[in-house]
């Protein structure tokens, strides 16, 4: 029963598992974008360092975590993309292969689609709608 | 534009410059060396309370960072700046040479022996710093020792300054700065049975034989380690007789040359670039230790592949020397 309670109260970042599931996450996660066809040239010539730092802010925040940056800060880190030709498809793409790390880590489908929904928030300013 | 304050003056930041060229544009007097976030001798503090780019905080302590020290010549800044250097500034410490050898037309052994006892892992860095005020990083190669000495492959480049000055200048007697040792590039105790690949071209090597001596040596690792020192062409490589010596010695190390260029003997080394050879072999890298040394876009592309071929990324320890 305590149990149920707990589930109840807890937040989405706890009930995945905080900052430790995130870096669980984050290694599969983006290993998995490098190597999807469909979007990995948006990442060609980036530090990888950097860029771990950087999907680790994006699940953080996904997983309903504290968010460091603004939607401003997305729109400015995402223009030269958008210019390169970013778009819906391309924003999908990184949704499904969250939803698939997700899985791959036995995360319940209803706490996925609550993750897919914050991702989803951010939709408008990566591509600069 | 974003401005910083330094020394009581005020300086703009133009689009996409980075704290150190505004202040070396500025005519500041500060300190610098590789110009590219690796060697920390351009490290500042930033006293407001607005946290700085993590991007220029890559390779500094949890205690550094949480208390906004960054890298100038890697930070842009999102914020005005209130800049300060360190209060301890860098701290030299003395050594004298006690040895230098060539092992090929272009590289040399240095020794030098630090005055006073010195705590490293073999695979770090230093920096080292000549009368006239130069400074270069380099990796360490011995695993620490009673004597205190340190020994580094040095490079010597056409054009450098510092390696050339070492090579033709810098006598056995002589005394030599040297900054403590810094960076993550070592041997991690704990897990002895794990498989090690290392890869390193040319003077890459330094760092990966400090690594392998210090596990083999120090710390018994049954893993497999496996070396692949590459080069355009057999002079590049040097130690092999050590490697072949190592390899005989121990069982669970094995060592392959690789040549890209001319390859006087195909039984004796591999043909291609090294790093393809190393991870064309090893495909899956689940669980494995990477080290990477060497020239930084082989560096970089191994450091992406051995990710996708499945280490894990904390597990990959990349060294990229720019030169």
């Amino acid at each position: 029963m305590s149990d149920t309670l707990n589930t109840a109260n807890a937040t989405l970042f706890e009930q995945l598992g905080g900052e430790g599931a995130v870096n669980a996450a984050v290694d599969i996660f983006y290993r998995k974008v490098l190597m999807d066809d469909r979007i990995n040239r948006f990442f060609e010539g980036v530090d990888m360092d950097k860029q771990a730092v950087k999907q680790k802010a994006f699940l953080t925040m996904a997983f309903g975590g504290p968010a460091n940056y603004s939607g401003q800060d997305m729109r400015n880190g995402h223009a030269k993309l958008v210019e390169m030709g970013l778009n819906d498809s391309h924003f999908d793409a990184v949704v499904e292969n969250l939803a698939i790390t997700l899985t791959e880590l036995g995360v319940s489908d209803a706490l996925i689609g609550q993750v897919a929904a914050i991702a989803e928030t951010t939709r408008v300013d990566v591509l600069g709608k | 534009m974003k401005r910083i304050k330094f020394d009581e003056q005020f300086f703009e930041i133009d689009p996409n410059e980075t704290v150190l060229q505004s202040l070396l544009r500025n005519n500041m007097q500060v300190p610098y060396g590789c110009k590219a976030g690796v060697c920390q001798s351009c490290l500042m503090r930033c006293l407001d309370e607005i946290p700085v780019p993590s991007s220029s905080q890559i390779g500094l302590s949890a205690l550094l960072q949480k208390e906004n020290y960054f890298l100038a010549c890697v930070c842009m800044p999102e914020n005005d700046m209130t800049l300060a250097l360190p209060n301890n500034e860098q701290v030299w410490l003395e050594a004298k040479v006690v040895e230098k050898e060539f092992v090929s037309d272009n590289v040399m052994i240095l020794t030098i022996q630090s005055k006073d006892p010195f705590a490293f892992f073999a695979g770090q860095f230093v920096n080292l710093r000549n009368q006239a005020g130069t400074i270069r990083s380099y990796s360490i190669a011995n695993t620490p020792n009673a004597a205190h000495t340190l020994v580094f492959h040095i490079r010597i480049l056409p054009n450098g300054q510092f390696s050339r000055w070492a090579a033709s200048e810098l006598d056995i007697g002589m005394t030599l700065s040297f900054s403590h040792a810094q960076g993550s590039c070592h041997y991690l105790e704990g897990k002895s049975e794990q498989s090690l690949l290392l890869i390193g071209s040319g003077t890459g090597l330094a760092p990966l034989y400090g690594i392998i001596e210090d596990a083999l040596e120090n710390h018994h690792h049954t893993g497999e380690i496996h070396l692949f020192h590459g080069s355009r062409d057999a002079t590049g490589l040097y130690f092999e007789t050590k490697l072949d010596e190592l390899s005989q010695h121990h069982a669970n190390f094995h060592y392959t040359p690789c040549l890209s260029g001319i390859n006087p003997d195909k039984h004796r080394y591999t043909q291609g670039r090294v790093n393809q050879i190393a991870l064309e072999k090893f495909t899956k890298l689940d669980g494995w230790r990477v080290y990477l040394c060497g020239q930084s876009d082989m560096v970089l592309q191994s450091k992406r592949m051995a990710y996708l071929q499945g280490a894990a990324l904390k597990e990959i320890f990349a060294d990229a020397f720019l030169s």
